[in-house]
């Protein structure tokens, strides 16, 4: 299980990557959308954790070009613009898995990382 | 509330308090001033030039056509008088010239004349024959005047001296009114006899009585000293003298205007008769003669009355209704341009808030994960020797997050719903919301909100963004009303047909009588001089319209007030939309 976290702001994903490690999880840490790209290029992630409003390439742009990457890769989004609202209707609309608000509940995060997980175990 | 006050059109009183300089040109009250008084004049000041000088034309015409119909009676009565004398005088003369003294003076000669006089005539009363010496010779009569000496009196100088005379109306030793004829006849040895008679004035008065005279009007013979000469019907008996002045001499008929002793108007009409001391005169009373002409001008005066009556109740009426459109149009103008800018206003609110809840938003997740890591370590990695103050501090940092982040994720929903959106909408869940962002001043305040919804009150289909500012609008001016400790309780219930009725109660300072049916103007305010604008409930009444509902107020001074909104279940929406700009967010 890798997970690639992106975020353009630092601090908070070395953190957050810090966090899921200390709880099993192996999380490399990006800061834009171009070094997540290399990185998907040198080995295929199980998950990203993206954020929807980076500089220069937005969160969704990412996920497409990264998928044409690595097709088996699933996203779980966040952002610090959303609502309770938009948290349904963006999971739908951007085809994430998941919608994730900052600040970032950690339990929530690993509890939807762990149904990504479930979800491919179960797939053949 | 008096008439006029029920009369008073809405702009009467209005003052625009934004127009600035241009205050004038929305001064409805002048407006309408200025277009009543001058529809008014263009329309009733020519109608009266028209009608005065009409009405004097006529006046004058009728009163010249009166004047000229009693000379023509006055120049025809008198041709009449003065035939009258001239013929009797012709008589005599004839009487004098064809006979000598000395027929005349035969026995029985006067007495076959004056006979025949009588007969072809009439008036004639006695005759007498006046020697050279003035001494009456011969006389028939009904009294014995014979051998009366008349040398020593004027009449009988006068008649030497002219060849004839005529007497004043006197009464003599008949003691009745009568008139003398005398002419004298120039005898060969120079010496002159004279020709006297007697006229009765019956006659006189018979042919003046004949004179059909209109207008209360009255003919009648004065002398030259103005004593009646023949009895008047109206201003005195026969050797009166006359209530009129005597007029000035005159050679032709004349009329004048004057008055009688008491003051009523007449129409005079005289003529001094040629060769005798007399002068006819015709008075008629002007009112009399007048009176078709006054019921004439009563019936002008009173038309035109009515038209200018008429004429002044269309166009008060139709400034009236005129100014009102145009006052209206200025209203839905006004509220136009305020609801832009209040929309505006809102929508850079929303922006503001948006920013500030994403900016605050970032730094609150790095603080997240950086306690959220020192919790992890602790807990996880058992460094710091498991300290229980330190997971105490960190637990307090993350809940401060957590309640941070709660605030931020409510300045988001709100900037959202400022755009236009119909949605279902659980009125309770959205009071709920408004009243989060009122909780710490009620608590400062000790005000005691209570929420009470009935239980079956559905959703409404309705705008969101608008509920909420209604309601945000409604509450915070109960609390301005309200002093610490007040009470707040909003009731939400169902009403009549597909209807929702919330109630806004606070028990505030309350809104005094005549504020009550202006609080919904733009820009009337109580709290002016307190950084009110004035436009918080004119908005709200619009935004309430705006979604199909209304709204109604009911307060006591002291007592508190009371708002009712009454939604409908489902908002029914523009075609097209009067909306535009608003970019809808789905």
């Amino acid at each position: 299980m890798k997970v690639l976290l992106i975020d353009d702001e630092g601090e908070l994903i070395s953190t957050l990557a810090e966090r899921l490690s200390l709880r099993g999880i192996d999380a490399d840490w990006v800061t834009n959308g171009e070094e997540a790209l290399k990185k998907v290029e040198d080995q295929c992630y199980d998950l990203a954790v993206v954020d929807v409003r980076m500089p220069k390439m937005s969160g969704l742009a990412l996920k497409r070009l990264m998928a044409e990457k690595c097709p088996r890769l699933k996203f779980i989004f966040m952002t610090g613009h959303g609502s309770e609202d938009d948290y349904k209707e963006g999971t739908a609309q951007a085809g994430a898995a998941y919608y994730l608000l900052k600040p970032l509940n950690i339990e929530l995060l690993i509890e939807k990382i762990n149904e990504v997980i479930k979800e491919q175990g179960d797939k053949p | 509330m008096s008439i006029i006050d029920r009369l008073k059109p809405e702009f009467w009183d209005y003052t625009d308090v934004a127009a600035g300089p241009h205050e004038h040109l929305f001064d409805f009250r002048r407006m309408w001033k200025l277009a009543a008084f001058l529809t008014a004049a263009v329309a009733v000041i020519p109608l009266i030039l028209l009608s005065a000088l009409n009405y004097h034309v006529t006046q004058s015409s009728i009163e010249s056509e009166r004047l000229s119909r009693t000379a023509r009676l006055v120049s025809n009565t008198r041709r009449t008088i003065f035939y009258f004398f001239e013929e009797r005088r012709s008589a005599l003369d004839f009487i004098v010239k064809e006979n000598s003294f000395e027929s005349l003076n035969r026995l029985g000669s006067l007495e076959q004349i004056l006979k025949n006089l009588k007969n072809s005539f009439g008036g004639f009363t006695d005759l007498g024959l006046i020697d050279p010496l003035g001494r009456q010779r011969s006389y028939v009569g009904p009294f014995k005047l014979g051998g009366k000496d008349y040398s020593d009196q004027n009449w009988y100088r006068e008649v030497l001296k002219n060849g004839v005379y005529i007497s004043d109306v006197f009464l003599g030793f008949r003691n009745a009114p009568h008139i003398v004829i005398a002419v004298a006849r120039s005898h060969p040895n120079g010496l002159s006899y004279v020709l006297r008679a007697t006229l009765d004035i019956k006659k006189l008065d018979d042919l003046l009585s004949d004179v059909e005279v209109a207008g209360r009007g009255d003919a009648f013979i004065i002398n030259r000293h103005g004593i009646l000469q023949t009895p008047s019907l109206y201003h005195g008996k026969v050797l009166e003298k006359l209530s009129l002045p005597v007029p000035d001499y005159a050679l032709k008929t004349q009329v004048v205007e004057g008055n009688d002793p008491n003051g009523v108007p007449l129409f005079i009409g005289y003529t001094y008769i040629n060769d005798t001391p007399f002068i006819l005169m015709v008075v008629k009373d002007k009112k009399a003669l007048m009176k078709s002409w006054y019921k004439t001008r009563m019936k002008l005066i009173a038309f035109l009355g009515i038209s200018i009556t008429l004429i002044l109740i269309v166009v008060v009426g139709m400034a009236t209704y005129l100014v009102n459109k145009s006052y209206m149009a200025d209203q839905k103008r006004i509220m136009t341009l305020h609801q832009v800018e209040y929309t505006n206003k809102m929508a850079s609110i929303g922006r503001l808030a948006a920013g500030v809840a994403h900016e605050v938003n970032n730094p609150l997740a790095v603080i997240n994960e950086k306690a959220g890591l020192i919790q992890d370590l602790v807990t996880l990695k058992h460094q710091f020797g498991g300290d229980p103050r330190l997971l105490e501090l960190v637990g307090t940092i993350l809940s401060s997050v957590k309640r941070a982040g709660t605030i931020t994720k409510r300045l988001l929903s709100f900037s959202r719903n400022m755009e236009i959106s119909v949605e279902p909408v659980n009125i309770k869940d959205l009071i709920d919301e408004v009243l989060s962002f009122l909780t710490k001043e009620a608590e400062y305040r000790s005000i005691r909100v209570s929420l009470i919804a009935s239980e079956d009150v559905p959703p409404i289909e309705s705008d969101r963004g608008k509920l909420q500012e209604i309601f945000l609008n409604l509450i915070n001016n109960a609390f301005a009303a309200m002093s610490d400790g007040g009470n707040l309780d909003i009731e939400i219930k169902n009403g009549e047909e597909d209807k929702v009725l919330v109630t806004v109660a606070d028990d505030g300072c309350g809104i005094a009588e005549p504020d009550l049916k202006r609080i919904f103007e733009p820009f009337f305010s109580t709290k002016a001089k307190k950084g009110g604008t004035g436009l918080g409930l004119s908005l709200t009444q619009n935004f309430v319209r705006e979604i199909g509902g209304t709204m109604t107020v009911a307060s006591k001074v002291g007592k508190g007030t009371n708002f009712t909104i009454t939604l409908p279940l489902k908002m029914e929406t523009k075609e097209g939309g009067t909306n535009e700009g608003v970019v809808n967010r789905r």
